[in-house]
């Protein structure tokens, strides 16, 4: 029998189980979370008075793949300021908007996070994202596959494709780029921009197609519902950044038409045209379209200010934003028929009319969305923040007076024209919780994460309650990853590689019929090569995979990994 | 003998295009390529296998012994540099940890050319497209100072005069212009005959040219009726051409900007494409990618946060495209150590002048100077498998095993070194 840690007399917040800080004592074996033991021979580790919650979840972060590399390479200056020395457990590296993969899974874990997601894998560079996903240690991944843009998917409505055709298709990429779910960019904007179209409305239509982002929408949250994916549709909406920009978000929601669908980076789809400034907010109203609307989610994109770097599919909007570069170098880039990614550096300025009500933007939305299991803790990393910054925005949330005081330092104008300051709502570490674990978890489509129950995996964060929020969330007294301690007293003390999550939804294999020729004649390179397989991603005998069961499927599969 | 095993749809590591329609026979150690082969994928597959032994001072011995005599030095050295880096992306990982641990320098040999892009990346960034987008969407390529088709024999094939495009272009329409220098074949020339124009100069006046064609596109007039020995006017009707354009393509191989300050003419012509995406539609295409160059960029990247010629001696990644240059370092006998990754072609040999050598070849590799340890390595896609970056950085391909040399691969070998460290 495997050794049996107990964690002994935490204070548990574990919202999945409705527990809102219970003192409870945990018991971990062989990587999960198990009941109460016979036995006393168990390791102990005194908890008592500590907070415990499972292992953060990041739900969308840019942490791996062509847009993120570009972003890397592009960056020097940017890194030099942030190094991280070798040690004798940990490998060196760098970066502060853009950490290289190693940096990247250490930071999260000593934050108390063990899972992140890519939310932006193109399937023709799905196998780039995946081998930086694989250099990213200790945390578990997985990623969203790009569509809405794809010549493919537009070719198929354009010839008036059935639903079930769709689905086929949409169930193949998800299996073959290893996705867990599948998001759209701009839908139809980013082919739109191919053809020199430089923004595109909800119901506009794409000048060579003639289809409309409502179209795309509708097609695609359709497929994934149909196919049992847990996670609905993500969408980076119409309009990213563009003043005025609330109504047609407030549409995309009321438009798919009780269909699940997760809005992202919202704060950026969430302005309107009033004022002086003609840059207003609309979070009141989007908070309340949210909550209005059971079927729709969001995570908010908050900014904050400082040197960060914007990086997106969305090749038409971040072409728009060139003129905002700071320092003053960029790429946009159309890809394979595929998608488009745009990489902007940009400052966050406090002094900034704009930049300073986007940030209150994003905090006013937080709070004045009812259901924290309907909204998430996100900066969309790197494009509103880097993710290290998370404790300072919880600490936002949590704590009116920090929140006002710092309110009172951004621009006047920004501030005359915000609510935020007359908002008392402060988040509760349950809600927190609910945010960071278990309502991002299932989200996800996690059903053994981001919970304490018996048969959970093992990834626990173990904190020392403290005032200072942010104090408290950016030093975990320990962190479990499937039932490894990683984290001791806030320091890393052991490197271990997580698992990908991916779902293979089933679909008939005649879709390939269609695609075979169009890769033939159309792309360049092969079908059979375009597909990463099972065995591709486990090989190196570090990569792990966790299959999770559509909802028309049963069980749960696990491939690979140290056996 | 026994039937040869075909295999189809193989990819070529061995050109940036990295094409992966290839067919290919293998006979025991004997690979052919069958079909869709060119000069460059033909010479790069069908290399024999000679020496299989490490040797250490010459000497044959067993990979043990090599990799203990590779760790002695590498422990020994107070400036390590690990170049050359040809391999594929598990050799590109090991590599990095291997400097991580030894406090190396890394670099590729491809880096001078890779650098001529790099520092545009850096200090302006570009607006470019891919194969595949190229493939289907470009109606006028203007090729900036270089052959191309010596280079990447099969570019014009697969992605200029291909049937069909997704958008019902007559591919016939299609319009090929070389500004500076003049193609070395007619890979270039459509299937029905028609010539791509050439424009051609020195390549001392192709940063002028360049700029004057940006200048064009930018609405200026100019006072100059030649530039490089090419009429302005001609230059007039190219920019007046790129503005009507719906989908232009600026490609340029910079392995072939040979000359003093080509990343400025490079950036000059990234410029010139972000002024004519004011209007229009227009992208780069930088063809490059040999010997893995951007495979090992892009792992370093992503490991380091830095591409190459990033040094781990204080500890942490440190980069300086000028300090750090491997050629420059060795020229200066800076280096004591240079380990030499080279496993896609033999005579990509290290450049002499550290102290001690040691190589990681592909078998038949030959010196002017025997390395301190050679080690005969294995070539990715046919000795086994992994995953190759495209020219373009987005598109990484899986290459597959297609025989049984027993030959190790760079990923084993520098692990067995890092090990006994
Ligand atoms: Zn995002």
């Amino acid at each position: 029998m495997a050794n049996i840690t107990k964690l002994v007399g935490g204070i548990v917040f574990d919202p999945a189980h409705g527990v809102d800080g219970e003192q409870q004592d945990l018991y971990i074996q062989d990587g999960r979370i198990i009941a109460k033991p016979d036995t006393d021979k168990v390791t102990e580790i005194d908890c008592r008075g500590k907070i415990i919650m499972a292992g953060a979840i990041d739900m969308h972060t840019h942490i791996g793949g062509g847009k993120v590399n570009i972003a890397r390479t592009m960056l020097p200056e940017d890194h030099a300021q942030d190094v991280i020395a070798r040690t004798e457990l940990l490998r060196s590296g760098c970066g502060h908007a853009a950490p290289s993969t190693l940096t990247a899974g250490y930071r999260y874990a000593e934050m108390g996070y063990t899972a992140g997601f890519e939310p932006a894998i193109l399937p023709m560079n799905a196998r780039q994202a995946h081998m930086e996903m694989g250099d990213t240690p200790i945390i578990d991944k997985g990623g969203y596959a790009m569509l809405g843009s794809d010549d493919f998917l537009l070719r198929m409505m354009i010839s008036n494709a059935d639903q079930e055709a769709i689905n086929n298709y949409v169930a193949w990429t998800l299996t073959h780029t290893q996705a867990m779910g599948i998001k759209v960019v701009n839908p139809g904007g980013i082919s739109a921009f191919k053809f020199n179209q430089r923004k595109l409305d909800l119901d506009e239509k794409n000048a060579y197609y003639g289809v409309t982002p409502r179209d795309i929408l509708a097609r695609l949250a359709q497929a994934v519902h149909e196919l049992g994916v847990a996670h609905p549709l993500h969408v980076h909406g119409c309009n990213l950044g563009v003043p005025g920009n609330m109504d047609m978000t407030i549409d995309t929601m009321q438009g798919i038409e009780g269909l699940p669908m997760h809005m992202t980076h919202i704060q950026f789809h969430s302005y309107g045209a009033e004022g002086d400034r003609k840059f207003s907010s609309g979070a009141a109203e989007i908070a309340e379209a949210i909550n209005n609307h059971d079927n729709i989610t969001a995570d908010v994109g908050q900014i904050l200010f400082g040197q960060t770097v914007t990086a997106s599919g969305d090749s038409m909007h971040q072409y728009e934003a060139h003129g905002h570069a700071h320092p003053n170098k960029w790429v946009c880039m159309d890809i394979e028929c595929d998608a488009g990614c745009g990489v902007v550096p940009f400052k966050y300025k406090d002094q900034n009319f704009v930049n300073a009500l986007q940030w209150m933007i994003g905090l006013e939305i937080f709070l004045l969305v009812d259901d924290p299991w309907r909204v998430f803790l996100t900066t969309d990393h790197p494009n509103g923040a880097p993710f290290t910054s998370y404790p300072h925005l919880i600490r936002l949330l949590m704590d009116k007076s920090f929140r006002n005081e710092v309110l009172s330092t951004l621009n006047p104008d920004a501030q005359a024209a915000s609510n935020l300051g007359s908002i008392d709502r402060e988040y509760t570490l349950y809600e927190i919780a609910i945010m960071t674990r278990a309502g991002a978890a299932k989200l996800v489509g996690l059903s053994d994460r981001g919970h304490l129950g018996t048969g959970a995996a093992a990834d626990i964060t173990v904190y020392t309650d403290n005032a200072d929020r942010e104090k408290m969330f950016s030093k975990p007294d320990y962190v479990f990853k499937d039932g490894n301690m990683v984290v001791e007293n806030g320091d890393l003390i052991d490197v271990t590689w997580g698992a990908t999550h991916v779902v293979k939804p089933d679909y008939d294999a005649s879709i390939e019929k269609s695609l075979q020729p169009y890769f033939d004649k159309y792309m360049s390179m092969k079908l059979g090569n375009f597909k990463i397989s099972d065995d591709e991603m486990t090989a190196d005998g570090r990569g792990r995979l966790i299959i999770h069961p559509t909802s028309h499927q049963s069980g749960y599969q696990e491939k690979g990994g140290a056996a | 003998m026994s039937e040869p095993i075909r295999r189809e749809d193989v990819a070529s590591p061995f050109c940036g295009i990295a094409s992966d329609d290839l067919t290919i026979e293998v006979s025991g150690l004997e690979v052919k390529v069958v079909s869709n082969g060119d000069a460059v994928t033909q010479r790069g597959f069908e290399t024999p296998i000679t020496d299989t032994q490490p040797r250490v001072n010459g000497k044959e011995v067993d990979l043990a012994i090599a990799v203990a005599k590779a760790a002695d030095l590498l422990r020994a050295s107070s400036q390590s540099v690990i170049s050359g880096l040809a391999t594929d992306v598990n050799g590109a990982r090991a590599v990095m940890a291997l400097a991580d641990k030894s406090r190396a320098v890394i670099d590729h040999y491809a880096s001078a050319a890779t650098f001529r892009n790099l520092l545009v990346l850096q200090d302006t960034g570009w607006m470019t497209t891919t194969l595949g987008e190229v493939k289907n969407r470009v109606d006028l390529l203007v090729v900036v100072g270089s052959d191309i088709e010596s280079r990447f024999p099969r570019f014009f094939e697969r992605c200029m005069w291909n049937e069909e495009s997704l958008f019902e272009q007559d591919i016939a329409s299609r319009e090929i212009v070389f500004l500076g220098k003049a193609p070395s074949g007619d890979a270039s020339t459509s299937p029905a005959g028609k010539q791509a124009e050439v424009m051609a100069c020195d390549s001392v006046d192709l940063p002028e040219v360049v700029s004057v064609l940006r200048a064009l596109v930018a609405g200026r007039t100019l006072q100059a009726s030649q530039v490089g020995g090419i009429d302005v006017a001609a230059l007039s009707k190219l920019a007046a051409r790129l503005k009507v354009a719906k989908y232009s393509v600026v490609t340029w191989a910079a392995g072939e900007l040979d000359f003093k300050g080509a990343e400025a003419t490079v950036q000059t012509v990234c410029e010139m494409i972000k002024d004519l995406n004011k209007d229009t539609r227009s992208s780069g295409l930088p063809l490059g990618g040999i010997g893995g160059e951007t495979t090992a960029n892009q792992v370093s990247a992503w490991q380091a946060g830095y591409p190459m010629r990033t040094s781990f001696g204080l500890g942490y990644p440190d980069y300086d495209p000028y300090l750090y240059d491997s050629e420059r370092m060795l020229a200066a006998g800076e280096v004591e150590t240079l380990l030499w990754v080279s496993s896609f072609d033999a005579d990509v040999v290290p450049t002499e002048g550290a102290r001690d050598t040691i190589v990681l070849g592909r078998s038949g590799m030959q010196f002017s100077s025997e390395p301190a340890v050679f080690i005969p390595i294995g070539t990715p896609g046919i000795d086994h498998a992994g995953q190759v970056f495209r020219t373009d950085g987005v598109v990484a391909l899986p290459v597959q095993k297609l025989r049984d040399s027993g030959l190790p691969n760079v990923a084993d070998v520098l692990a067995a070194i890092e090990e006994e460290l």
